[in-house]
């Protein structure tokens, strides 16, 4: 996993709330053995009519969402399935952070075990967030700290491990194997 | 009970700095969420810690119909027929038990857990699917995962966790005749919300639920996940104990003497404080039909779709084409679609069954029969109950997810309405415009009969 130590972009947004994972990435796209190769199927009943072509109004068709790295969504981004899919077709897309006021728990795990960043803000700079799409911020994983362009600099909750992992690009399989005299004397334990 | 089962499995304790190391008791795998944790063990030399703890099916992209499963007819999906066979390569290569698409046992990964009696109480049950929570009816603590994750236990057997906090689900009195199990679960989504579980473990309890069935209870811990919770738990009793009697791999003889032991020690002690808790009158509750594109937006069969405002709320009823204000009881049903791992075990079929049975599909309705297992599906027939659907006019079909996500090809067509037993009503969760209204396989049947939905309570069933 490459490390993630800052993230500056302007934003696009998707402001429904509970955008679940089937949107992000509808079932049918599954059937790959393979993690490339999703973000051409990001959001797919959303952003192309039923003949394939782009929907010209949804956000991230737009000229203005182009080459942006960080996805502003409603509450409860991420819920239903636990495909990870939808990780790696945000990242495939070129999205690098999501903010929202909350995140479903299994897409946040997924998003940070791939180097995707979830960002938690509160409802107000979640607001301005939503009314100015295209602005410029940055994420600061170091600090922990999101910096909207009117100057505004808000810390965001980011448990201390997967802060770790983000900024030195560590996966925790790595960590989890370096147990394994534990997890012997777990299962000797427990036989 | 969480704290329990958790205490029992941590590995090495959390930090501050570092989550716990979380020992899992058994890994469930199918063919979807599993080929790229393969690649990634293949890529790092690294070899299946556990064989013994970790079971392969397949469910989500294989076909239902008889010919595909049995007679050697290509799978219609390129794509998955190569899903399926990686699986068969991948359990191969690693030595992972597998039941293929011809195995007598095979079914969806979240009915033959509990059928095989593999599923027991205190025991930790990862999949990487988010229906998992479904074995927290045996008292377990079972939770989906993504596919790094699969890999993780694949390779450790073990996950980074992170405690979680407890949520009590409250239920008193009893369901009244015709309410079902899926209609409280449906209730009780529509009450917290669908984010309203996030970071807890839900354990249901009080006297509704302990007068439960295995197979209700099945049906209330798998729809945990449609409130955001991380996992659903019912603590173990008599009625656990004595559908995992007969399981072929549950514990026998002194090994079982000594698993009821322990597992009699499991239910959440007297007095103990959960972080949040919520009360519910079984006894107030009426049968439950979602009219939205999130099991959140659910109400009772007698109501009608509420008036709210919010862009994303209108959103949701254009795409279903429903108005505020309309009564749910007079939506139009195309299709009908029974099964999944909510509704499709031998109970629900039967319950569907003692509806429809001596009467016809309406004119124009479609209706799919998908057992949940093979062997679900032998129950059934050895009960003529394949004969009672095929009768009224539904297809009878081989066991799989089928038409819950539509991965292998069975799908509903664009605008049609899509009366369902599963636990997603999103749209395009049945195919691309589908419309999905979720019920108990009761509503389902009663609403195929009329080609509406329709309150089951009016087809007296004795």
């Amino acid at each position: 996993m490459p490390a993630v130590t800052f993230i500056r972009s302007h934003t696009v947004a998707l402001p429904a709330t509970n955008i679940d994972t089937d949107q992000i990435i509808p079932a049918r796209f599954l059937t790959s053995t393979s993690k490339a190769g999703f973000g051409k199927h990001l959001f797919a009943d959303w952003r192309y009519d039923s003949a394939g072509n782009p929907k010209p109004e949804f956000a991230l068709n737009r000229p203005e969402a182009k080459d942006a790295h960080v996805l502003v969504a409603g509450r409860n981004i991420g819920c239903g399935s636990s495909r990870e899919h939808a990780a790696w077709a945000l990242l495939d897309f070129g999205i690098q952070a999501v903010i929202s006021t909350e995140f479903a728990d299994i897409f946040r795990t997924n998003s940070l075990k791939n180097g995707l960043l979830p960002v938690v803000v509160d409802e107000p700079t979640h607001a301005w967030l939503l009314k100015n799409p295209g602005a410029e911020v940055s994420i600061d994983v170091e600090a922990t700290t999101l910096n909207l362009p009117n100057g505004t600099q808000v810390k965001f909750p980011l448990e201390g491990f997967a802060r770790y992992c983000l900024l030195n690009g560590v996966d925790e399989l790595g960590y989890l194997l370096s147990q394994d005299i534990a997890i012997r004397a777990y299962e000797q334990a427990h036989r | 009970m969480f704290e329990k089962v958790w205490d029992d499995h941590v590995v090495v304790p959390e930090t501050t700095d570092t989550p716990a190391v979380l020992f899992i008791d058994l890994h469930l795998t199918h063919e979807v969420t599993t080929p790229q944790a393969y690649t990634e063990l293949r890529s790092r030399g690294l070899k299946l810690r556990r064989p013994d703890l970790t079971l392969a099916t397949m469910d989500h992209s294989t076909p239902t119909r008889t010919e595909q499963v049995f007679g050697g007819a290509p799978i219609a999906v390129d794509s998955a027929a190569k899903q399926v066979k990686q699986l068969e390569i991948n359990a191969r290569e690693f030595g992972v038990e597998l039941f293929n698409l011809q195995d007598s046992r095979r079914g969806i990964v979240h009915i033959i857990g509990p059928e095989l009696g593999l599923t027991q109480p205190g025991k930790t049950i990862v999949c990487g699917d988010s229906h998992t929570s479904t074995h927290g009816a045996f008292g377990a603590l079972a939770f989906g995962i993504g596919t790094t994750e699969v890999g993780h236990v694949l390779a450790t057997q073990c996950l980074l966790q992170r405690r979680a906090k407890t949520f009590a689900i409250n239920v008193t009195n009893e369901l009244p005749r015709g309410v079902t199990a899926k209609d409280l679960i449906l209730a009780i989504i529509g009450k917290i919300g669908v984010s309203g579980g996030t970071g807890y473990v839900l354990e249901f309890r009080g006297a509704a639920i302990e007068r439960l069935s295995m197979d209700e209870r099945m049906t209330i811990c798998n729809m945990s996940i449609e409130a955001g919770a991380r996992a659903g738990m019912i603590a173990p009793d008599a009625t656990t104990f004595e559908y995992l009697r007969a399981t072929p791999r549950a514990p026998k003889g002194d090994a079982w003497d000594a698993a009821l032991a322990r597992w009699a020690k499991l239910p959440t002690d007297a007095g103990a404080r959960f972080d949040r808790s919520i009360d519910i009158d079984a006894a107030t509750l009426v049968p439950m039909v979602t009219y939205g594109t999130h099991p959140g937006m659910v109400a009772p069969i007698n109501g009608s779709v509420p008036p709210f405002g919010d862009a994303v709320f209108e959103k949701a009823l254009k795409y279903m084409g429903l108005k505020a204000g309309e009564p749910i009881a007079n939506v139009p049903v195309n299709n009908v679609f029974l099964g999944s791992c909510t509704n499709g075990r031998l109970s629900d079929l039967r319950n569907a069954a003692r509806v429809l049975r001596g009467h016809k599909l309406a004119q124009g309705v479609k209706m799919l029969v998908v057992p949940g297992s093979q062997s679900v599906k032998r129950a059934a027939e050895a009960e003529g109950l394949d004969q009672v659907f095929r009768d009224a006019g539904a297809e009878w079909r081989e066991s799989g997810c089928s038409m819950c996500l539509g991965m292998n090809g069975d799908l509903v067509p664009a605008g049609h309405y899509s009366i369902s037993t599963s636990n997603r009503n999103f749209e395009g969760r049945q195919g691309v415009g589908a419309r999905t209204l979720l019920a108990s396989p009761e509503t389902a049947a009663a609403s195929a009969i009329r080609g509406r939905v329709t309150d089951p309570r009016e087809f007296p069933t004795n």
